[in-house]
């Protein structure tokens, strides 16, 4: 099976009829062509703003620079003219190749109702980012979500470890657009390395409660470290490099 | 450690004064004592296979006697990786997807996908085919809040609930196979319209269901609503205030519960959602028994939305007149040039969304249920990303639980309304 298909290969062949001008897209009367959060936004970070986009025909977006986005996501947060104050989703968009991933921020406003797109391009060899859970509390299980498929580090993130892919994990991640799809090992190694996992080295001596005697429990749910020494590419993905796909 | 206090009595049989209270009154002591150092802490296991987990969630549970000092969700085991696997199908293909996400409310997710599509191609869809898919995801609202109610029944100790909702669930159950040939993968939606107009009697038999799941309605509500039983389980139990609610990411019903008004129906509204008159129930307390109250006013809401969609349910096509993205009939692809042509290259190639994003909300039946799809001109998605309401709500369930007594897990889990198949994706 193909299923390496990288994106480049969506550059079919063009048949007659087959374009769509986006400028058509569902615009109905009214509609505004201003977002009242840019110029402000350009007026008080300045620099930090790289572009704004529409898309969509009424989608805004703020593409702002990966060392300001805290102080940024923050004044949009808390300025009462701004009033962001509800964290749709935050996720990232891989668009393969060297190209930066992007860590998007859906974020809402209920007084105004009002919707902004906060996007942050990371190069693919730093892909760090400071943490908003200190801003939005629902930013924790969604920045550990990103994490986990697409290896972007949140600085002071209170818990930063895999969600939805076991803690052990050691094929990377799985939303990068290098990932394959059937995953990186073949199902020989992914059942000789099920096959050598070792119970104990997930567990770690944790004290619950005063005056107890130590336990063994699981390690990675208590935020722990191992009894013995992690896999280093739990991590990173970069075990990953021994075995070829 | 939250002190709780007990109330006792000393006598099983008081004796009552002249206002008809215990002439003793009541021994309260205020608080418990101090937990001295050799109390223990247990660390207790809840799911993966657990009736009251409500799927495949495992929470891991430290207690101090009864009261749970830590829980820890461990989500994953559901996980199919539905985001990648899109990112290798087309647009239509994908629908197939969505509704082994929320397989509690499968309309709502087929609607919910087509019509970010439709807006980054910037398709109009026909009158029908908008109340249609209005009548369709409020039908499944009203069938996921069935499931629910008979699943929080279970959990608070009723079992007759269980009983009268999943009955009228089966109704819905039987529209859903009348119109789409599946009971739960309905991938009942494509770009640009519907899979095929609604059969014959179909809107009749969403009537019928409309008036009749009020009556199941009445009949739970006056087994539950004032049961004391009911009522001792839930009220105060898992509050949460608006603030904090917002600041969590709550959305949808669990959200309203705690008093805030946001609904995307009314907020964003979308297919005409304004013109519809009903209400926004909220409460004001945010704990479990107002998520109930919430989410049973919603389905009354729904039905009253069904009715009106019903009423003003047009004639005419349920496909837009767009050969780029609605297939030809099979007549005219066999006898027309053009027609073959169109039929071959969205068959071979797929449809082809202009490049951009598009991130579309709508109220699902668990919360906000947004779409993003990111396209770079191809007929695949290069992103496409599901905004999961019951994960947001699920990840609040530490927060709501810790201070509680282990029982008082259940009901919150409950009460959050959570499906794992859309959490774990």
């Amino acid at each position: 099976m193909t299923d390496e298909s990288q994106p480049s290969a969506f550059e079919g062949i063009e048949g007659e009829g087959t374009e769509i001008d986006a400028s058509s897209a569902r615009m109905p009367e009214g509609i505004e062509k201003t977002h009242p959060s840019i110029d402000p936004l350009g007026a008080r970070f300045g620099d930090a703003i790289l572009r704004h986009e529409v898309s969509a025909g009424d989608e805004h977006i703020v593409y702002v620079e990966a060392e300001r986005s805290l102080e940024i996501l923050e004044w949009l947060k808390d300025d009462p003219d701004q009033s962001f104050n509800y964290l749709s989703d935050v996720t990232a968009v891989d668009y393969g190749g060297d190209r930066p991933i992007q860590v998007v921020y859906q974020l809402y406003s209920i007084p105004f109702r009002r919707a902004l797109r906060i996007k942050v391009e990371l190069p693919v060899e730093a892909l760090e980012i400071d943490s908003v859970v200190s801003l939005w509390q629902s930013a924790n299980w969604l920045e550990r979500e990103v994490y986990d498929l697409f290896g972007v580090r949140f600085r002071n993130h209170p818990d930063l470890r895999r969600i939805l892919m076991p803690p052990n994990y050691a094929e990377g991640h799985p939303l990068r657009k290098d990932f394959p799809l059937r995953g990186r090992f073949s199902r020989a190694e992914q059942t000789r390395r099920a096959l050598e996992m070792d119970a104990d080295d997930y567990y770690v001596e944790a004290q619950l409660g005063p005056g107890r005697e130590p336990q063994l429990v699981p390690w990675q749910e208590l935020g722990g470290e191992p009894v013995k020494k992690r896999e280093p590419d739990a991590e990173s993905g970069d075990g990953t490099k021994e075995e070829g796909p | 450690m939250t002190k709780r206090t007990v109330e006792y009595q000393v006598s099983r049989t008081p004796e009552l004064g002249t206002d008809f209270k215990p002439a003793q009154g009541l021994m309260t002591p205020t608080e418990l004592e101090e937990p001295s150092l050799l109390s223990e802490n247990m660390l207790i296991n809840v799911g993966p296979q657990h009736p009251a987990t409500h799927g495949v969630l495992r929470l891991i549970l430290e207690l101090d006697g009864e009261t749970v000092v830590r829980c820890e969700p461990n989500i994953g085991y559901l996980h199919s990786s539905f985001e990648k696997l899109a990112e290798y199908r087309t647009y239509n293909q994908i629908v197939t997807l969505t509704d082994r996400m929320d397989y509690l409310a499968p309309l709502i997710y087929n609607c919910a996908h087509v019509m970010a599509v439709e807006k980054l191609m910037g398709i109009e869809v026909t009158e029908r085919c908008k109340v249609l898919r209005v009548i369709m995801m409020e039908l499944d609202r009203i069938f996921s809040h069935l499931l629910w109610l008979g699943t929080w029944a279970i959990d608070v100790g009723a079992f007759t609930p269980f009983l009268y909702s999943f009955q009228e669930r089966e109704k819905v159950y039987s529209l859903h196979e009348s119109f789409t040939g599946a009971r739960i993968t309905t991938s009942a939606t494509r770009v640009g319209g519907l899979m095929a107009d609604v059969p014959e009697g179909w809107p009749e038999g969403v009537r019928e269901f409309a008036h009749g799941v009020v009556k199941t309605l009445d009949e739970v509500e006056y087994l539950l609503s004032t049961n004391s039983i009911h009522l001792g389980r839930t009220q105060g139990v898992g509050a949460i205030s608006g603030e904090d609610a917002i600041n969590y990411g709550f959305s949808g019903p669990n959200l309203r519960a705690s008093g805030v008004p946001y609904d995307v129906r009314k907020d964003r509204p979308y297919y005409d959602y304004e013109t519809y008159d009903f209400e926004v129930p909220i409460g004001e307390h945010g704990d479990c028994y107002d998520r109930y109250m919430v989410r049973m006013e919603e389905m009354r809401q729904s039905v009253r939305i069904l009715h009106q969609a019903l009423d003003r349910l047009p004639d005419g096509p349920v496909d837009v007149d767009d050969p780029r993205v609605v297939l030809p009939t099979k007549t005219d692809a066999m006898n027309d040039m053009e027609s073959m042509i169109h039929h071959f290259k969205q068959i071979m190639d797929g449809i082809k969304a202009p490049p951009g994003e598009c991130y579309f909300p709508v109220e699902g039946s668990k919360g906000e249920l947004g779409m993003y799809v990111v396209s770079d001109g191809g007929p695949k998605p290069i992103r496409w990303r599901v905004r999961p309401p019951s994960f947001v709500n699920l990840s609040v369930i530490p927060k709501l639980v810790e201070g509680e007594l282990l029982a008082d897990v259940i009901m919150v889990n409950a009460s959050l309304d959570i499906v794992l198949g859309e959490i774990d994706r």
